[in-house]
């Protein structure tokens, strides 16, 4: 049984169809990337595992989405849900206020208000996201003056602040240089002793490197779905071998 | 899409089957020479092998260059992995030949024996080289299989002709003794060839498959 498991899942935005009969078990403490060319649905479904859709005029959903077996979609709170599932955007978005109150904002909002157990939280959460470090004396300063690459493990420090037990990362390093690639890349490699993630990727590269299985998709489909190392040596279908050595249409 | 690399990967495969080319020439040389006893034509092949020797070099390049440029995956991976496998063999094969050429400049002398039956296993190893590169250009599995299967073929004749040499020692008490260990020797260097042609097929199998027969997977 998988963490999450996503069965037929149809979704579609009014008449368009973005995601077709999607069939796909996301396994714990494994970093699960999706890959393909852009429009494929990879980002859609992504987003439907923490119910990031329903605020989408004219999307519908069918099938079903299991959380440890649960359905997201029938009785389960979308704030709780969210809390579970923690979401890491491509371009970092700091909130515009103090490292300190970015990590708080999330535990806050779930009804934490002393300040020992706050910055318990604080720092437990940069040092899971390796930023304590570079931002221990800079705590009340504003996220805003960090660099992108700290600002996007900001952003993860901050979904881990909640204590998720799936993170989210729709395509985290697109907008950081090399050096901050690595570093996200390593961080997602620790965190997933802990967590598991699902990552949509335009870097194969970074498939290959840190991720555990891949699913490739096409038009709305998920056409092959292994470990990675399989897929990426013997994809089984051709489309696969076709978009990964380049050669797609 | 990726015209790029597919030009760059036609230039490995040209590569290869100039380095095959050689190989093959080399052998034809060395068996030439052989039955002529010829000292130039030995030479000759002796250095053909640094012109070998030099082509694994350039492929050995190329094939860093290509994995450094455009990490490729799937089938270009194998294909560039097997490659860089493949030159490891026909390296030896143009080290093999110039082994045969130094016994032929070392003896000074003709044949012994009749050596057309060494004739025909040189014309075998010699396909078996030609149609294993063949193979990997063509990205023909059955060929390749082909190639493994003629490897039975060369060691059965490596054995008759060894079991012909010592019956004739025997025969001849012992004459000519020098000349015909000399003969096995290079019909041992032929053999082995045999076997580095089997070699390369069975990476043009993986390249095909993803699976080497000896548990590597890719």
């Amino acid at each position: 049984m998988g963490k999450i498991e996503i069965k037929n899942l149809d979704l579609f935005y009014d008449d368009f169809q973005a995601l077709k009969s999607v069939n796909l078990d996301v396994e714990a403490n494994k970093i699960t990337a999706f890959i393909g060319p852009s429009g494929c649905g990879k980002s859609t479904l992504l987003k439907s595992i923490n119910r990031m859709n329903d605020l989408v005029e004219g999307c519908r959903i069918e099938g079903e989405i299991l959380l440890d077996n649960e359905n997201i979609f029938r009785g389960m709170d979308v704030n709780l849900l969210r809390k579970r599932v923690g979401m890491v955007f491509q371009k970092p978005n700091p909130f515009p206020m103090s490292v300190y109150d970015n990590i708080a904002f999330g535990p806050r909002t779930h009804g934490v208000r002393a300040k020992s157990k706050l910055d318990d939280i604080v720092e437990k959460s940069l040092r899971s996201a390796a930023i304590w470090e570079e931002c221990k004396d800079r705590l009340k300063k504003s996220a805003l003056g960090m660099s992108g690459g700290q600002q996007q493990r900001l952003c993860i420090a901050r979904a881990l602040a909640v204590e998720p037990e799936v993170l989210l990362m729709d395509e985290p390093t697109s907008a950081l240089d090399p050096i901050s690639t690595s570093k996200i890349e390593d961080l997602a490699l620790e965190l997933k002793n802990d967590y598991t993630i699902v990552m949509v990727t335009h870097n194969m590269q970074q498939a290959v490197r840190i991720s555990d299985n891949t699913a490739f998709f096409l038009l709305g489909e998920v056409i092959e779905y292994n470990q990675t190392e399989k897929l990426f040596s013997i994809p089984s279908d051709k489309r696969t071998e076709d978009y990964i050595t380049g050669r797609f249409g | 899409m990726r015209s790029r690399f597919d030009e760059q990967l036609e230039l490995l495969e040209e590569m290869l089957t100039r380095m095959g080319e050689l190989c093959e020439v080399a052998i034809a040389k060395a068996t030439r020479a052989l039955e002529e006893g010829s000292q130039k034509q030995a030479q000759a092949i002796i250095e053909a092998d640094e012109e070998i020797d030099q082509m694994e070099k350039d492929v050995e390049r190329l094939c860093l260059k290509l994995l450094l440029q455009q990490q490729p995956v799937a089938k270009d991976l194998r294909r560039i992995s097997a490659a860089l496998k493949m030159i490891t063999d026909m390296e030896r094969i143009g080290d093999q030949t110039a082994d045969i050429a130094e016994i032929i400049i070392s003896s000074k002398q003709s044949a012994a024996t009749d050596i057309k039956q060494i004739g025909t296993m040189a014309d075998a190893v010699s396909k078996m080289v030609r149609d294993s590169v063949h193979a990997y250009v063509t990205k023909d599995l059955e060929l390749a299989k082909h190639v493994m299967e003629a490897d039975d073929y060369v060691d059965n004749l490596f054995d008759t002709i060894r079991d012909e040499l010592v019956e004739y020692i025997r025969a001849e008490k012992g004459e000519h003794g020098n000349r015909i260990f000399d003969q096995i020797m290079v019909t041992k260097y032929l053999e082995r060839i045999g076997d580095h042609a089997t070699n390369i097929a069975e990476w043009v199998e993986f390249s095909i498959t993803g699976v080497h027969r000896d548990g590597a997977n890719l």
